[in-house]
């Protein structure tokens, strides 16, 4: 009874969170050089961001982020968007981020949630994941995990914000 | 009573939240439930009440500089082979917490997850797919008093098991780190070529003496230090660690103690560890090669802990996780009371418009990772000093523990085909292991060589369609011998995936030749996501500290609902 009952406070306290745009909590993750960095502080001028959670063991993610790599030159050039690419790589595989970020030519801004705080104060439960911050900083899409043709979806809410 | 009522105050709480829009409301849950259905060929596992549902929602109110959070948890019951350690029973709350979080000081009181540099001496964390939650309960302090300077401070107890809400050990876990950024904090005395970072860290952990036989050592202290540089493509970072003589049930495997010695007490020796890693890369072309060490390096807050139990520190695996799924049968566990191991990766992207890169380039991946097994000399006189032997780092035994050789290519043909190629070589000592499983849940004996091919390709079909299949083969003559797997998904975006997998032990010439056919569907909706899953699972397999868990066998139906909002 008990357990119905929560899962009944869950679904209304969701349903009701899930309409609301809200601001990038706070965290602490750091920059691929080390330097530490709060994530309330992510920025773009005013302008549209992409927040993506992904791993360099997760495949459907490094998919993902080499899908939208093929269209990034064009996506900035006509929306000005930027993509922040934070990864949950422990100390196991973090090593392997900033080789794998250079070696597969990404022009992201990335950074490494080493202990998954940020990926705490975002609620999300797996990789890949995506966020789409409007101009004001304000959280306004969600999509978990990536099917191809996602991208196009995503594309389209960034064009109808830029239009804004 | 207690947590119907927390609840509502939360709904409360939740809906004011919504009325004030000072307020934010934030959070994710997960909901799974299995039913088991018998198939004794696989010795699948149907619990007694036939159904388990498992699940947790987290909600976060931020106001300003203040937040609070939540964790409900259920298991009614837990899923078999869930959690890792110490069971996770009944309906309450697992996590709960208060912070401040300042400009310069950051304030947390009740449940958190730290980390202090790589987290060889303390890392608290949490995987709620794994069954893994070594959140502290205390008070920890963050602060930032000068640019360039993050000092850390904290108390508290660990959380141990899960009974109708949160249950901490008995152990009390202490620590501090610093790190410096040298350039933000002297950027007016010197002109650093490159970022420089240099840290340390001190961690205790009391427990009671109990003990009338031994004198166990009731404080154990553990100290760390680090340094990390990095210039345009090149970087470098590497921590040390040592930690007291630290007896416990986990280090009483590294020497044979005899039975008049009480052999689970553990030996009476300190441990040490050093891990450093560099890289290079540029674009399209990254190299980097890992070294690591680990002499008696189980660090637990609870003395008499078992192998998934308690965990203050973290001791990776050097091999790099993978997740093709017949790779997934001889996963590497590190072995904290000692190894010596390395790790070297190379990605390359052929440029575009080359003879080998095509139209859209093509990008090569290769790792190759060897884990050896310690050579500790032995401590004469086991029954005067229990010290057993000197642990000694970078010491090479004759034993490999593991090695792996893997190489993937892949390659965009055109806008509509994409593939990839994946070959991999293991060699698995599973006898140090133990993470290779036979039918009847029994370890097999002896070493596991092996050789994995996969295949996968992802065909556009026309707009939003996706088409993705696999097709991998692994040879062995040992363990369940030779497989093969197929998996298919069709996707649908940006919501519907179908999903088809069959793996068939066609090899087994030892016995039975099994298929394990699962077919899934799935439907997402922005940050929602709800699955089903119906057929054959084989016995699956983690590894953490040292030990790997058997998820056994089973068959059946799994639905999971996962939201984020």
């Amino acid at each position: 009874m008990k357990t119905y009952f929560l899962f009944f406070v869950f679904l209304i306290g969701s349903i009701f969170a899930q309409g609301q745009e809200s601001p990038i909590p706070s965290a602490n993750v750091k920059s691929l050089n080390g330097k530490s960095f709060d994530t309330a502080q992510f920025n773009n001028d005013g302008k549209p961001m992409i927040i993506n959670f992904w791993a360099t063991w997760c495949s459907p993610c490094k998919k993902e982020l080499n899908n939208i790599a093929d269209l990034y030159a064009d996506w900035v050039e006509e929306t000005g968007v930027k993509l922040i690419a934070v990864s949950i790589d422990d100390a196991r595989s973090q090593s392997r981020v900033l080789p794998y970020v250079n070696g597969s030519s990404w022009d992201y801004e990335v950074y490494i949630d080493e202990n998954q705080d940020f990926k705490r104060a975002m609620g999300v439960n797996n990789v890949p994941h995506t966020f789409l911050v409007d101009g004001s900083g304000n959280i306004v899409y969600s999509h978990n995990n990536y099917a191809p043709g996602d991208e196009e979806e995503l594309y389209k809410k960034i064009l109808s914000l830029s239009n804004l | 009573m207690k947590q119907l009522l927390l609840s509502l105050l939360f709904l409360l709480a939740t809906s004011l939240g919504m009325a004030q829009d000072d307020f934010q409301v934030r959070g994710n849950f997960s909901v799974e439930g299995q039913y088991y259905q018998e198939d004794s060929a696989i010795s699948a596992v149907v619990p007694d009440e036939q159904i388990a549902l498992q699940g947790f929602g987290n909600i976060i109110l931020t106001k300003g500089k203040f937040e609070t959070g939540v964790r409900f948890e259920t298991y009614v019951p837990a899923f078999v082979g869930y959690p890792a350690g110490a069971a996770w029973e009944g309906t309450g709350l697992g996590y709960r917490y208060a912070k401040y979080n300042g400009e310069k000081i950051e304030i947390t009181v009740g449940n958190f997850y730290e980390q202090f540099g790589s987290g060889l001496i303390l890392r608290t964390w949490e995987d709620r797919g794994l069954g893994v939650d070594y959140a502290l309960d205390g008070i920890r302090v963050v602060a930032r008093p000068f640019d360039g300077v993050t000092v850390k401070g904290l108390y508290g107890k660990q959380r141990f098991n899960f009974d109708d809400g949160l249950q901490n050990g008995d152990g009390i876990v202490r620590g501090a780190d610093v790190e410096f950024h040298l350039n933000q904090l002297l950027d007016s005395v010197v002109d650093f070529k490159g970022q420089w970072f240099i840290g340390g860290s001190f961690v205790s952990k009391y427990e009671e003496n109990r003990s009338s036989t031994f004198d166990f050592p009731e404080n154990v202290g553990a100290g760390s230090v680090r340094l990390r540089y990095q210039r345009g493509g090149f970087q470098f970072s590497g921590e040390y660690a040592h930690i007291s003589q630290n007896p416990t049930k986990m280090n009483s495997q590294i020497v044979n103690i005899p039975d008049t010695l009480s052999p689970s007490t553990g030996i009476f020796q300190f441990g040490q560890a050093l891990q450093a890693t560099t890289s290079y890369s540029q674009r399209g072309f990254g190299v980097s090669f890992t070294a690591s060490s680990l002499a008696n390096m189980a660090f637990q807050s609870q003395r008499g802990a078992d192998a998934f139990d308690s965990w203050i520190n973290y001791l990776p695996p050097t091999s790099v996780l993978q997740t093709t799924l017949l790779a997934q049968f001889y996963p590497y566990a590190t072995q904290p009371n000692g190894e010596t191991s390395f790790r070297s990766d190379l990605f390359y992207t052929i440029p575009k418009k080359s003879l080998l890169g095509g139209k859209y380039g093509t990008k090569i991946a290769l790792s190759y990772t060897h884990v050896q097994a310690p050579d500790f000399p032995t401590v004469e006189g086991l029954d005067v000093n229990r010290k057993g032997i000197e642990p000694n780092l970078f010491t090479w035994g004759d034993d490999t523990y593991y090695a792996d050789f893997n190489a993937k290519i892949t390659k965009k043909f055109s806008k509509k085909f994409k593939a990839s190629l994946f070959y991999m070589n293991i060699q698995y000592d599973n006898d140090v292991i133990l993470g290779a499983y036979d039918y009847e849940n029994v370890a097999s004996p002896g070493k596991v060589y092996a050789d994995l091919i996969a295949f996968e390709g992802d065909i556009k079909l026309k707009k939003g369609h996706n088409f993705r299949f696999e097709l991998q083969a692994l040879f062995t003559d040992q363990h369940l011998q030779d497989w093969f797997a197929v998996v298919t998904e069709y996707t649908i975006s940006p919501h519907w995936f179908f999903s088809a997998i069959n793996q068939y032990n066609f090899g087994n010439a030892d016995g039975d030749k099994f298929n394990f056919p699962v077919v899934s569907a799935g439907y997402i909706d922005g940050g929602n996501r709800l699955s089903f899953s119906y057929g054959r699972q084989r016995a699956g397999v983690f590894c953490v500290g040292g030990v790997c868990r058997v998820v056994p066998a089973s068959n059946g139906l799994t639905v999971t609902l996962t939201s984020s909002f």
